[in-house]
């Protein structure tokens, strides 16, 4: 018979105390699986939500943190917002100027030049660029307005894509995001950055529909599932927290995204243009600008025109909470973002760099706190090992004694008793392993759903990169922790056996013997 | 084969004082030989075996076995010696309750380098009569057929020397002669010494060499002697007809 057989006899002997035991320590290691299994599910999706398809946040000064939360993760409330004058910045001269004739000053500009055009029978349009005494004054006079026709945006040279997001509004308890359909059309997303978002049903929203005008929404996933919108149902949203009073206006589902395990599954997509148009969104004119012949809409005008008809709200009245930017290349990057900074109007922010910040001062310590919390439980599990191996030892003197006197020598004897330790350490181990995996298993589509993560039964945790853990950081790097839970737990059978092992060392065989 | 000599053994009492057990100045069993060693409880005997079989080192003395001085062997080196030259069978029999009948003879030969032979264990099984009940637990065994399970695995490694501490004590009447017979006789067919001690005198009688611990240990000579001095006579009668 080997040692590791006498051994496992023995612990059939104390079958209830063995098993109670075994469940303890498998208590443990299922925990230890389940954080570190937790952990890389973390990483995972902070490295896919670090795959953001632009590199670059531009919101209003304040946190840097707090503006990527808010924008990444929509978490945490905007701070304030930014001109929508600034977002058209990053825009090149067409576009820009075409964004531009919805200002009150280009209107303002368009009504003086036409009363030019009356004097002189030029088409208004003309007059842009045309020398002429009278158009001269009047240029002049617009340039003081800051118009600023005719350029391209300050940072557009660098901008390979932004695109707006305003927050403010809920439904439910998820994010209302108004934002253009760039967003679904030019974002990808992804550990490899190139997934591109997908619908379950429907479209994306048109920047002016026919039926819904501005007011068309795509949903998240999990919103879609949580609220039981489907396509063609409306909802209004509320207006600065859940509980918030809600909108009259009400937007028409009109796509449903498919989960990326982004965010973005908990968020509700709506026209940008829609968002401006609700109550309380447009920002309150200064005062030469409220004496214009403006197109600001008052509530009245907005309840007047059926959802198609409604006018888009003008410039001046417009803002954005944050402005997802694409740069041309990472080279240009550093550079547009000190730009932007030196800037009084907002801040750049790179989210790539936050995230990890985030990730490397509060997720990486509070995963390591968690790790060493279940480590401490393995412990206390290998310490009611050793309560169980020594209280059984005093009933076993007489067996340890019988083994003696059959000429096995102190070393086997300890032997005998170690390998009972790491019996129980390791039928603990497995059980826990098969527990805590088949807890992963269970959660799996849950956390699919939530992060975009997939886990598999036998999937191991990914390794723990940068930490270093006596010595171990080569190690820990490279090879799964799962993997080291067996070394480990020998080691700690190993180290709380010793005691037990050391009594039947010591065992007085002839006294035992005689004692029986 | 084993030779005692000088040998002496105190154990210290609670309140201090050494009290004497053994003092034997010179004992001896020949290779194949069966003796009866008698002895009252108290006289030491448990003591004298535990030094025959190296689990107790004497105060003083030497003990030969196979001309090897077991008194100056290492620990480690006389229960190497013990595990390979010399079987012990318990008066409570001291099975392992949670080993089979098999296991229990199997443990006999675990602690032996390279002595793991099922077979060898199975054929002791058989002859005392127990194969049929190879994987029974001691608890599903009678008193007798667990006293004969503790004979096949103290003979598992075909030692030199068997030692039988009062083997038939915790047996009843009717399978006392069966257990002594068995131990003579596998004894006998390979060619063991037996050393068997009690104070049952129908079992010492079988005999033809019957040593009183009273005598030879002088430690307890001159204490009450159990035995009345026609014992003498009686066991001496009944070697003559064996």
């Amino acid at each position: 018979m080997s040692l590791w057989r006498i051994a496992w006899r023995s612990l059939e002997q104390r079958g209830l105390a063995s098993l109670l035991t075994t469940l303890s320590m498998a208590l443990g290691v299922m925990m230890v699986v389940a954080v570190l299994s937790i952990s890389g599910i973390v990483s995972a999706s902070f490295r896919s939500n670090a795959s953001l398809g632009y590199n670059m946040i531009v919101g209003a000064k304040g946190g840097k943190l707090q503006l990527t939360l808010n924008t990444v993760y929509y978490l945490s409330q905007p701070v304030e917002n930014v001109p929508y004058d600034f977002f058209l910045e990053f825009f090149p001269q067409s576009v820009r100027d075409e964004q531009l004739k919805n200002s009150l000053r280009y209107q303002a500009f368009r009504a003086r030049v036409e009363g030019l055009s009356v004097v002189n029978r030029t088409p208004p349009e003309a007059l842009l660029g045309v020398t002429s005494p009278l158009v001269d004054a009047a240029l002049e006079a617009l340039t003081a307005q800051s118009l600023e026709l005719g350029r391209d945006g300050k940072y557009s040279q660098f901008t390979s894509l932004a695109i707006p997001l305003c927050l403010g509004d809920y439904l439910g308890r998820f994010r209302v995001v108004g934002t253009t359909t760039d967003f679904f059309d030019q974002l990808t997303f992804g550990p490899e950055n190139d997934r591109k978002y997908e619908f379950t049903a429907g479209r994306n929203f048109h920047p002016r529909d026919a039926e819904h005008g501005f007011f068309e929404a795509v949903l998240g996933a999990e919103v879609a599932r949580e609220m039981g919108l489907q396509l063609g149902d409306t909802f209004a949203s509320t207006h600065g927290d859940p509980e918030g009073a809600g909108h009259g206006r009400r937007f028409t589902v009109v796509g449903i995204l498919k989960p990326s395990g982004t965010p973005n599954d908990r968020v509700a997509f709506v026209n940008m243009e829609g968002f401006y148009l609700m109550e309380d969104h447009a920002k309150p004119l200064e005062e030469p600008e409220q004496t214009a012949d403006h197109a600001a809409h008052s509530e009245t005008d907005q309840h007047a025109h059926s959802p198609a008809e409604l006018p888009p709200l003008c410039n001046e009245q417009r803002e954005v909470t944050a402005i997802l930017v694409r740069t041309i290349t990472p080279l240009v990057t550093p550079g547009l973002k000190n730009a932007i900074n030196e800037g009084r109007e907002a801040q750049a922010v790179l989210p790539v760099l936050e995230i990890y910040s985030l990730f490397e001062s509060i997720v990486r310590p509070f995963q390591l706190l968690l790790l060493a919390l279940t480590a401490l439980i393995c412990l206390v599990s290998g310490v009611s090992i050793l309560v169980s191996i020594y209280n059984s030892m005093s009933d076993r003197r007489h067996e340890i004694a019988v083994m003696r006197a059959l000429g096995a020598n102190r070393t086997t004897v300890m032997t005998i008793i170690l390998w009972e330790s790491i019996l129980l350490s390791l039928a603990g181990g497995a059980l826990g392993w098969l527990a805590g995996h088949t807890l992963n298993w269970l959660a799996s589509p849950r956390i699919e759903a939530q992060t975009g993560v997939t886990v598999r039964f036998w999937d191991l945790a990914p390794p723990l990169r940068d930490i270093e853990i006596w010595g171990l950081g080569p190690i820990m790097g490279w090879v799964s922790p799962e993997v080291l839970i067996i070394p480990a737990l020998i080691v700690l059978a190993i180290a709380v056996g010793l005691l037990p092992a050391i009594a039947a060392y010591r065992t007085d065989v002839s006294k035992s013997l005689q004692d029986a | 084969m084993l030779q005692l000599t000088g040998i002496t053994k105190s154990f210290r009492e609670p309140n201090g004082h050494l009290l004497p057990i053994l003092d034997v100045p010179h004992f001896t069993v020949a290779a194949g030989e069966q003796m009866v060693l008698l002895g009252r409880s108290g006289s030491g005997k448990t003591t004298l075996l535990h030094i025959i079989a190296g689990i107790t080192r004497p105060d003083a003395g030497s003990v030969q076995f196979d001309n090897i001085d077991m008194t100056r062997l290492s620990e480690p080196g006389r229960d190497r010696l013990r595990a390979a030259k010399i079987g012990y069978v318990f008066q409570t029999f001291n099975l392992l309750p949670g080993f089979s009948a098999l296991e229990n003879v199997l443990l006999g030969m675990t602690f032996v380098q390279g002595r793991r032979d099922t077979v060898r264990a199975r054929d002791l099984l058989e002859r005392v009569g127990l194969r049929q009940r190879a994987s029974h637990r001691p608890a599903a065994l009678s008193v007798g057929e667990q006293q004969r399970v503790a004979v096949a695995r103290a003979l598992a490694n075909r030692p030199r020397l068997l030692l039988a501490d009062e083997p038939t004590a915790n047996v009843d009447p009717g399978n006392q002669q069966t257990i002594v017979d068995l131990i003579r006789a596998t004894c006998h067919d390979e060619g063991i010494a037996l050393l068997l001690v009690t104070h049952a005198r129908e079992v010492a009688q079988q005999f033809a060499r019957v040593e009183r611990l009273e005598e030879i240990n002088r430690a307890v000579r001159g204490q009450h002697d159990p035995y009345p001095s026609s014992y003498d006579e009686d066991v001496s009668d009944q070697r003559s007809n064996v």
